[in-house]
């Protein structure tokens, strides 16, 4: 308990670090939202009005304090370019990209946790060797060059999907997921070759040891000692990683959403930025390292579970 | 008899790694000093050529020579992951070696920040840095390097714990030998296995960053030429001429294989 707690404080530490940064950052560059609005040949007059108005003469951690009070509420600013609420913009995007990081991750434990067993009980062998080469090859490839990969072969030559043509969720379910699940499938790849590396050669680094001797010794046979003693502690780095994982497939995402013309998060971050639409810019980075930072507590918190040694060091 | 005991000392894997990247390191010096074409002219008779022998890798929609601009592209993003490299491990060791030795409130205070950098994805700092910097190469350094900086602060720190324990430490500092040599003199060296594998592992990890970032526009700006922003290029004429793609990707595999097969068997 004592554990998750101090957990939960280093995580809230960090978020607030991180909106801190990211505002202070904003904050320092010229060119403000009163200029924004009223474009540069303004007079001076007019613009300092205008300042006055919306606050931006407070000082700088009053108005941060605004802006954090108002970020947790949901009220994550306007947009300069669209004059919109950036909340609006972001709330009709932020599923695609999830659901994409999602389903990415789901293939990604399947396909990595079979392979990886399979490859630690029969390390040596020929399939293992294969598979070894496999993983080397795909952990070198860029996740947006797999995606044209795919797009070349399943899109235009087995004409499984129409590269391109992207169907919104809220129109056509079935369309979405069967375009979707392509570039998933890219960011899994390179993800899958890593993790079955790691799984492999954690669970071939255990089973020499000593309680794994001990285990066959009272009778067990290759299976039992897999299963029930081996795995147990192979697992708990691959979780680490798993957890890392979940994050990068959030952020690489924002990559492949362009390589599929996918029109989610990472599409308006790209505007945003082109455009210098601070704060969506703003938004959808803290928004993201939130995510990322809420993962891996949630990580720190399953590690304790299945390994107690942890909860117990840190009382 | 002198190809068996080659082949005990050098692992498969470590023998191909390094004629990979032997070869990679010879095109990128090449492309220093020579490119078959140059990598901005244009020829519009050529446009989107296929492979042949004037032209290696065939052309792309400008009709300038793929091969050229893909040197050229491999010369950068080295550069730049070379550079992000040198920026991540300095600081890096900086910060371990002094967090790690001295440890206390510096310690719990540095590695705090740290923590909260690490957290913070790679691609998004680099794009907060392209935002409020402008795009551009040196821009995608500085936001890499800086980056790059925790995972080596936390390899080096963790080092530094268990050597200040260390007899020869303590009979260092009983010596009289300051601080600093010992830091920098006497311990440092031994971290070089341990640091040598990370700087690999980030370097690969620098090329994959680049790349992505040149793809989405925000690295080296055309017209010079990047591999990531080639292949983005590419994809308008993916059905036409798929060799634009598949070379640009063909060398960012090949680098980051070469080092990561070379890493693997360094290790080893």
């Amino acid at each position: 308990m004592k554990y998750g707690l101090k957990k939960f404080v280093t995580m809230l530490i960090t978020i607030l670090c991180i909106s801190f940064l990211v505002y202070l950052a904003f904050d320092v560059i010229p060119g403000d939202a009163a200029l924004a609005a009223l474009g540069t040949d303004v007079e001076p007059e007019r613009l300092a009005a205008l300042r006055e108005e919306m606050g931006l003469n407070r000082p700088f951690l009053e108005r941060y304090f605004d802006w954090l009070l108002s970020f947790v509420t949901g009220d994550f600013g306007t947009s300069y370019k669209y004059n919109l609420p950036v909340a609006d913009m972001i709330v009709s995007k932020l599923p695609v990209t999830v659901i994409m990081a999602l389903i990415s991750f789901i293939i990604m434990t399947a396909v990595s946790l079979p392979v990886g067993i399979y490859t630690a009980k029969h390390s040596g062998g020929r399939i293992d060797r294969v598979i070894t080469v496999v993983n080397q090859i795909m952990m070198s490839v860029p996740h947006f060059f797999m995606g044209i990969i795919i797009t070349y072969v399943f899109g235009m030559v087995f004409k499984l999907f129409t590269p391109g043509g992207f169907v919104s969720y809220e129109t056509d379910i079935a369309g979405f997921l069967s375009y979707i699940i392509f570039p998933c499938i890219a960011i899994a790849l390179p993800k899958i070759a890593m993790s079955v590396k790691l799984l492999r050669g954690s669970c071939v680094g255990e089973a020499k040891k000593d309680y794994v001797r001990t285990a066959y010794s009272k009778g067990n046979n290759t299976n039992k000692v897999l299963y029930r003693h081996v795995l147990k502690n192979a697992m708990i780095p691959v979780i680490t990683l798993w957890g890392m994982m979940l994050a990068d497939m959030l952020v690489g995402s924002i990559v492949i959403e362009q390589v599929f013309n996918i029109p989610g998060i990472g599409r308006i971050l790209l505007t945003s930025i082109s455009y210098r639409d601070y704060p969506v810019v703003e938004a959808i980075i803290v928004l993201i390292a939130f995510v990322v930072v809420v993962t891996n507590f949630c990580v720190d918190i399953i590690y304790g579970i299945i390994d107690p040694r942890i909860n117990v060091g840190a009382e | 008899m002198l190809m068996k005991s080659f082949r005990k000392k050098y692992p498969p894997n470590f023998v191909i790694g390094a004629v990979i990247t032997v070869v990679m390191l010879l095109l990128i010096l090449m492309s220093f000093f020579y490119t078959p074409y140059d990598i901005t002219k244009m020829d519009s008779a050529s446009k989107l050529a296929a492979p042949s022998f004037r032209h290696l890798m065939g052309c792309d929609n400008f009709g300038r020579d793929i091969f050229s601009r893909v040197l050229k592209g491999m010369e950068n993003t080295f550069v730049i992951a070379f550079l992000t490299v040198v920026i991540g491990t300095a600081g890096g060791v900086l910060i371990g070696a002094f967090t790690g030795y001295f440890g206390g409130w510096l310690d719990e205070v540095l590695m705090r920040i740290i923590d909260v950098v690490f957290a913070f994805p790679s691609i998004l700092l680099a794009l907060v840095f392209v935002s409020i910097f402008g795009t551009g190469r040196y821009n995608v350094v500085a936001a890499l390097g800086v980056a790059f900086i925790p995972s080596f602060a936390r390899i080096v720190r963790s080092e530094f714990i268990k050597y200040r324990e260390m007899d020869y430490v303590k009979s260092a500092q009983l010596a009289g030998v300051g601080r600093l040599r010992i830091i920098f003199v006497h311990i440092l060296p031994n971290t070089f296995t341990v640091l040598m594998s990370s700087i690999m592992i980030g370097f690969n990890n620098a090329v994959l960053a680049e790349a992505g970032m040149s793809y989405l526009g925000i690295g080296v700006q055309p017209p010079d030429a990047s591999l990531g922003s080639m292949l983005s290029e590419s994809q308008t004429y993916l059905f036409s001429a798929p060799w634009y793609a598949v070379f640009p990707g063909l060398m960012i595999i090949l680098l980051v294989l070469g080092f990561s097969l070379l890493a693997d068997g360094i290790k080893a």
